[in-house]
């Protein structure tokens, strides 16, 4: 079996002081390198918080979130913000740019604030990037002045930038048409493959998570299905 | 570029109108600061400067003499009443060796002994009364430059030479080379020739005052070898005060300095400045209030964009820093900006009234130190008022601000 590169160990979320609410009940999920899953589930379902938990912008209340064989529980915020940045690549549905970066900044933002400086293999990790999801002559333009596909694809790239374990992707494709989203949907699988990263999809679209090599169901906080998992 | 200074400039960059008023603001806030301090500290200088023309900065003299009661009345008072003598005229039998022991004081730059007393100036059936003040040119012009205020003749007192001021010369009709008679309250006279005319700037001095030699005035006063006063110049005027104890102390005469013998001018100035640092503490604190609430609505604009950078591994240090800088970039650009209009004012001020010799009427004073205090406050100031937005932005919480702004 392949390296596991995130573990949900009996994770459980809770939310609220007086009046506790248990939205995620002590789940455990192994992602292992070079997956492709698929994350899906009615609203409300604690499907966000499980991919805040997944990406480390959130702690869990009881459990444990283990990346790369680093139990996370124990870092102090500092650290756990570091090994964010480094370990973990984020593709949200509203693309999310930095509207005033062109391109090719917005790709080298995490290496950039990584490392406080921007390093020449930076930059050429960055057009390279660039020049595999097609972008190199739009690299210097504004992200507002590119359209909601290209901007995807600039916020894939960016997920790429730090080479992260894993790459969680929260609905890549919900805001774009359809050729489009089998554009980006395609282009993820492709980079999965070659930077040997695990790919985390959250989506309720049924369609596209037919598409992934595992699909994980969450319904109220707990994991009902779990289809394709490596080693079944 | 440092990653936290790249973005700051960005999101300067990005919010242009925001940005643009901030900068006007700020530099508005300096350009009173610089403006306001300008002219105050103009006006001072030069009523100090006025003020210090025609007097020295610390003036020695003998000690008062009181008549002392010589008799023995013990226990039982011999005299209902003691009557109080007048004061005699207090002069400095050994000014030479008082003068060595101030020349020698920490921070007296020159000392001048002067011989003054009252008398009469006439020519031909008209007379004033002066004040005679028999000086050294040599050592008197280092403590009043007359031979900078000069309208003609030279300052020149050689034997039975005068140097008058302009109102006198008026009053009594008198020109250069001409010839005048000064009789003392002591009863001596004599013929001097005018060598030249001065103009203290104050009507009073220039109508009052009469320069004679030395000699010539201990010989008119009966002052043989005495000198009234020694005037002195220290190279700081505010420390003059302190230089007067000194010199008390070590010459065992009186000294009095400019400060002491202006109490008020110096309460009028200190409360002058007291107002105007009121007026730039508070322009100062809207500044900061302005700076402030433009970065947080800042920071509320941009929370989706701080929760990406977060979620992307910069730390909550870094988002506190690229506010921090921002505060410090407005507070730099906009006092440099309000450093030039402050200026611009000033001179435009400085330029608009004039004295009828040509000087300005509202000096202004714009060293380095004020725009390097301007520039230093404006960027401490922003860096304070970026404080609490920076923290807000740090505080954000990306998984919240990603998804619902």
């Amino acid at each position: 079996m392949a390296e596991v590169l995130l573990q949900l160990d009996r994770v459980v979320k809770s939310y609220g002081d007086r009046v506790i609410t248990e939205v995620v009940h002590g789940i455990d999920v192994e992602i292992a390198r070079g997956e492709f899953a698929a994350v899906i589930g009615p609203s409300g379902s604690g499907k966000s918080t499980v991919l805040n938990l997944m990406g480390l912008l959130d702690r869990p209340t009881s459990g444990r979130v283990i990346v790369r064989g680093t139990d996370t529980t124990g870092l102090d915020d500092l650290a756990l913000t570091r090994f964010r940045g480094r370990s973990i690549g984020f593709v949200f549905q509203f693309h999310h740019l930095l509207p005033a970066f062109t391109a090719l900044e917005n790709v080298l933002l995490p290496m950039w604030s990584d490392r406080g400086r921007v390093t020449l293999q930076d930059r050429d990790r960055a057009r390279m990037l660039l020049d595999r999801i097609g972008l190199t002559p739009q690299m210097n333009n504004l992200a507002t002045e590119l359209s909601g596909g290209q901007q995807q694809r600039v916020a894939i790239a960016r997920a790429l930038a730090m080479r992260p374990a894993i790459v969680l992707a929260d609905e890549p494709t919900g805001n774009l048409d359809t050729q489009t989203a089998d554009q980006i949907f395609a282009l993820l699988r492709e980079f999965g493959r070659e930077e040997g990263s695990a790919m985390v999809i959250v989506t309720h679209d049924p369609r596209l998570a037919a598409r992934c090599d595992r699909v994980v169901e969450l319904v109220d906080g707990r994991i009902v299905s779990d289809e394709g998992r490596e080693g079944d | 570029m440092p990653f936290e200074w790249f973005v700051s400039l960005r999101f300067l960059k990005e919010g242009r109108m925001q940005t643009l008023l901030i900068f006007v603001g700020v530099a508005f806030g300096v350009a009173v600061m610089v403006f306001v301090g300008a002219l105050i500290d103009g006006l001072q200088a030069s009523l100090i400067r006025q003020t210090l023309s025609a007097q020295p900065h610390v003036i020695v003299r003998a000690p008062e003499q009181d008549a002392r009661d010589v008799s023995d009345r013990g226990a039982d008072p011999v005299a209902a009443r003691l009557e109080k003598s007048s004061k005699r005229t207090r002069t400095l039998d050994q000014w030479q060796v008082a003068k060595d022991i101030i020349d020698n004081v920490a921070g007296v730059i020159a000392s001048s002994p002067t011989v003054a007393g009252s008398a009469f100036a006439s020519k031909g059936s008209v007379s004033r009364s002066v004040a005679l003040r028999g000086v050294d040119t040599d050592s008197y012009v280092r403590i009043i430059p007359i031979d900078e205020k000069l309208k003609a003749g030279a300052f020149r007192l050689v034997g039975n030479e005068a140097v008058v001021g302009t109102e006198l010369a008026k009053d009594l009709g008198l020109q250069v080379g001409d010839k005048l008679r000064i009789v003392s309250t002591e009863g001596r006279d004599d013929v001097f020739t005018v060598t030249g005319l001065f103009d203290l700037g104050n009507k009073d001095l220039n109508q009052r005052w009469l320069f004679v030699s030395m000699r010539s005035a201990q010989t008119l006063l009966d002052l043989p070898a005495r000198a009234s006063t020694i005037e002195v110049k220290v190279s700081d005027v505010f420390a003059a005060e302190q230089i007067s104890v000194e010199v008390a102390a070590r010459t065992g005469l009186e000294a009095d300095s400019w400060m002491k013998l202006n109490a008020q001018l110096l309460v009028a100035l200190k409360s002058q400045s007291s107002s105007s640092y009121m007026i730039q503490f508070f322009v100062m604190l809207a500044v900061t209030l302005g700076i402030a609430s433009v970065l947080v609505v800042s920071v509320v604009q941009k929370s989706k964009e701080i929760g990406i950078l977060k979620a992307t591994g910069t730390t909550t240090r870094s988002i506190t820093k690229i506010f921090l800088i921002q505060g410090g970039i407005v507070g730099v650009v906009g006092s440099l900006l309000g450093s030039g209009i402050g200026t611009g004012l000033s001179l435009l001020f400085a330029s608009m009234a004039k004295n009828p010799d040509g000087s300005a009427t509202f000096p202004v004073d714009l060293g380095p130190q004020r725009f390097a205090l301007a520039i230093g406050v404006a960027t401490v100031i922003g860096v304070i008022a970026a404080v609490a937005p920076a923290r807000r932005a740090a505080s954000l919480d990306p998984a919240k601000v990603i998804r619902y702004g």
